[in-house]
């Protein structure tokens, strides 16, 4: 049997009852942990040895039931996945446990989810299907149809991608990446007969995917791999391909590379800004545009520089397009 | 030492509103001894945002641009993260999946080109730190940054997803990323720690989500103040528009006046090496670097 391997980490540990409490703050222990423990472990060993008031929720113990998320250090794990040892690997010894978003904290690190059911519920989260109620015989995907969702049925809505996502701690009406992913989920399936209206909800400006800031860090806190931004590049995608991508500023700045691409192999900055936000909404980026040219930041069309071989960017342009716009 | 030899990807924007960055790359390369060849062939990695529309043709444009280093034999080097990103993960995708290897090189025999999957993709600042090696950089500083305050700026792109990095990138983990602060204490200078080191500065959604952006800029630029940081350091040239570029906006979104001067990677290794303010392109900056 292998040797019991033991070292000492200090935990910070949010506390805070929005019933009793104005502001939150940290309790200190001082625990030797052992190889084999993980976050939960010392959890327990915190309510059960030092102080029975601490809150969190736990259930499965096996990674599967999504409740035990938090932060460690600002980063979300599952607490009966994330072995300390790993998290002493990558943040020494000094370990902070926060909820998964202070602001939404209800008890300690527990915390009320119901933005996270709200971005859901925006996105029909479940199967529009036509299915006869006695059928003779079962309705089959094939394999093949079951690859189209990339596995983003594995989802266990733990909240680590939706809490992690900086657009959506600044801009609350966006949707985010858990609720994404989900709408990618029924909009892949073969199934499924509201694809494009749940494409249309996730196509609005300010709550649908033109506002990732395409940071990854939902397919970073993800604990079940199933990167959202994969899948929020696909409804991008998807968007185009049914033809419901409007004419605005966030799909032409898509779109604009391609024509830049085409000219000159280069992305022609200033025209990219021109065609993405028209004559006029160009106007508004000329305080800081007027700051480049004066410190030489900003080529002139005349002298825009080209890849070599420009044939070879030309043909494969026209051989290897598969959208229109 | 064997002599280093790379072929490098500057990007669109290297050639364009940061001019300082490709002058900075090549004189450090050329005070360390490190063979830059330009790949003048290769287009725009598409920033993310051609992938968004045309994901196909995205794949065509960066496996040809691979293809050229590939024809040189060589390792190609990025200066931009998002360039990094975009073609790593570009790499990544074809060298797991052969059937779009084949799909892609059908489109790619068209002009004559293969993509083999014989070169790695990696940022320069990993090659400096891993193929240079820090202490022989260290031995090469003769201006150590010692009387300064340098705050890392990391840039999505060159450390998230992790998985895609530890393949072809320099594999730190995200969450407590090192390569940059180990830089900084090579060149002599004193790493700054605050919260948005390896946060997003909000870039990519700059013209459709302009207040998202404009709040994440203000987040980087008022942490790395309050962390008493003298100038920020950053290797991806989007970060650096942001940053240097953007702050008027990016004060009225916080609501408190933020203004750093920010130095791409290679002007702060130049600077350490000795070279001139002009041959780092100092004077690009609408941010002034006003302490050389």
């Amino acid at each position: 049997m292998d040797e019991i391997k033991s070292q000492q980490v200090t935990f910070k540990l949010f506390r805070f009852n929005q019933e009793t409490d104005y502001l939150p703050y940290y309790n200190t222990y001082v625990l030797d942990v052992t190889h084999e423990e993980v976050i939960l472990d010392v959890l327990n060993r915190i309510k059960w040895d030092h102080d029975g008031t601490l809150s969190y929720r736990r259930s499965c113990r096996h990674g599967i039931c999504g409740i035990c998320s938090i932060k460690i250090n600002g980063k979300a794990i599952l607490a009966c996945k994330a072995r300390i040892f790993d998290l002493i690997d990558v943040f020494g010894t000094d370990m902070t446990i926060d909820p998964l978003s202070t602001k939404r904290a209800i008890k300690d690190l527990i915390i009320d989810k119901e933005d996270f059911w709200d971005k859901h519920a925006q996105i029909t989260p479940f199967l529009v299907s036509d299915v006869e109620e006695n059928p003779s015989l079962e309705n089959l995907v094939s394999p093949h149809d079951a690859e189209k969702l990339l596995e983003a049925d594995y989802c266990i809505q733990c909240g680590a991608c939706h809490y992690s996502c900086p657009a959506l701690e600044i801009n609350d009406r966006f949707i985010g990446p858990a609720a994404f992913a989900a709408a990618f989920r029924f909009a892949a399936d073969v199934r499924d007969d509201a694809s494009v209206e749940r494409l249309h909800v996730v196509n609005e400006e300010a709550q649908g995917v033109w506002d990732c800031v395409k940071c990854m860090e939902c397919a970073e806190a993800c604990p079940k791999d199933v990167n959202p931004i994969e899948k929020i590049t696909k409804l991008h995608n998807m968007i185009f391909e049914a033809g419901i991508a409007k004419n605005n500023v966030a799909t032409r700045h898509a779109v604009g590379f391609a024509h830049s691409i085409e000219k000159h192999g280069l992305l022609d900055e200033g025209e990219l800004v021109r065609y993405s936000e028209g004559n006029i909404g160009v106007l508004k980026h000329m305080p800081e545009a007027f700051e480049m040219w004066k410190n030489g930041k900003i080529v002139m069309p005349w002298n825009m520089p080209k890849s070599k071989n420009m044939d070879e960017v030309k043909k494969l342009m026209q051989s290897s397009s598969t959208v229109k716009f | 030492m064997e002599k280093l030899r790379y072929a490098l990807y500057t990007g669109c924007t290297a050639r364009e509103s940061t001019p300082e960055l490709l002058k900075s790359t090549m004189a450090v390369a050329e005070k360390l001894g490190i063979e830059l060849v330009l790949l003048d062939e290769a287009s725009c990695c598409g920033a993310s945002h051609l992938q968004d529309y045309d994901d196909f043709l995205s794949l065509v444009l960066n496996a040809r641009n691979i293809c050229y280093a590939e024809k040189l034999g060589l390792t190609m080097v990025t200066i931009c993260n998002t360039c990094q990103l975009n073609t790593a993960m570009t790499k990544h995708r074809l060298d797991t999946n052969p059937e779009l290897k084949a799909k892609v090189n059908a489109k790619l025999s068209e002009v004559g080109l293969e993509y083999k999957g014989t070169s790695e993709v990696t940022h320069f600042l990993y090659a400096i730190i891993q193929d240079y090696g820090l202490e022989n950089l260290s031995k090469k500083v003769n201006v150590p940054l010692s009387q300064f305050n340098i705050a890392p700026f990391y840039g999505c792109h060159n450390i998230r997803p992790s998985e895609l990095q530890n393949l072809s990138n320099g594999g730190e983990n995200p969450y407590n990323p090192t390569s940059l602060d180990d830089l900084i204490i090579a060149c002599g200078g004193n790493n700054v720690d605050y919260d948005a080191k390896n946060k997003c500065c909000g870039f990519h959604a700059e013209l459709q989500a302009p207040h998202t952006a404009a709040v994440l800029t203000g987040n980087a630029l008022s942490g790395a103040m309050d962390a008493n940081a003298d100038w920020m350091v950053t290797p991806c040239p989007l970060c650096h528009l942001k940053l240097d570029v953007q702050h008027h906006n990016a004060s009225k979104a916080i609501g408190r006046e933020v203004k750093l001067p920010v130095l791409h990677m290679p002007q702060m290794v130049g600077l350490a090496l000795g070279c001139t303010p002009a041959e780092l392109g100092l004077q690009h900056h609408v941010t002034k670097v006003n302490f050389v």
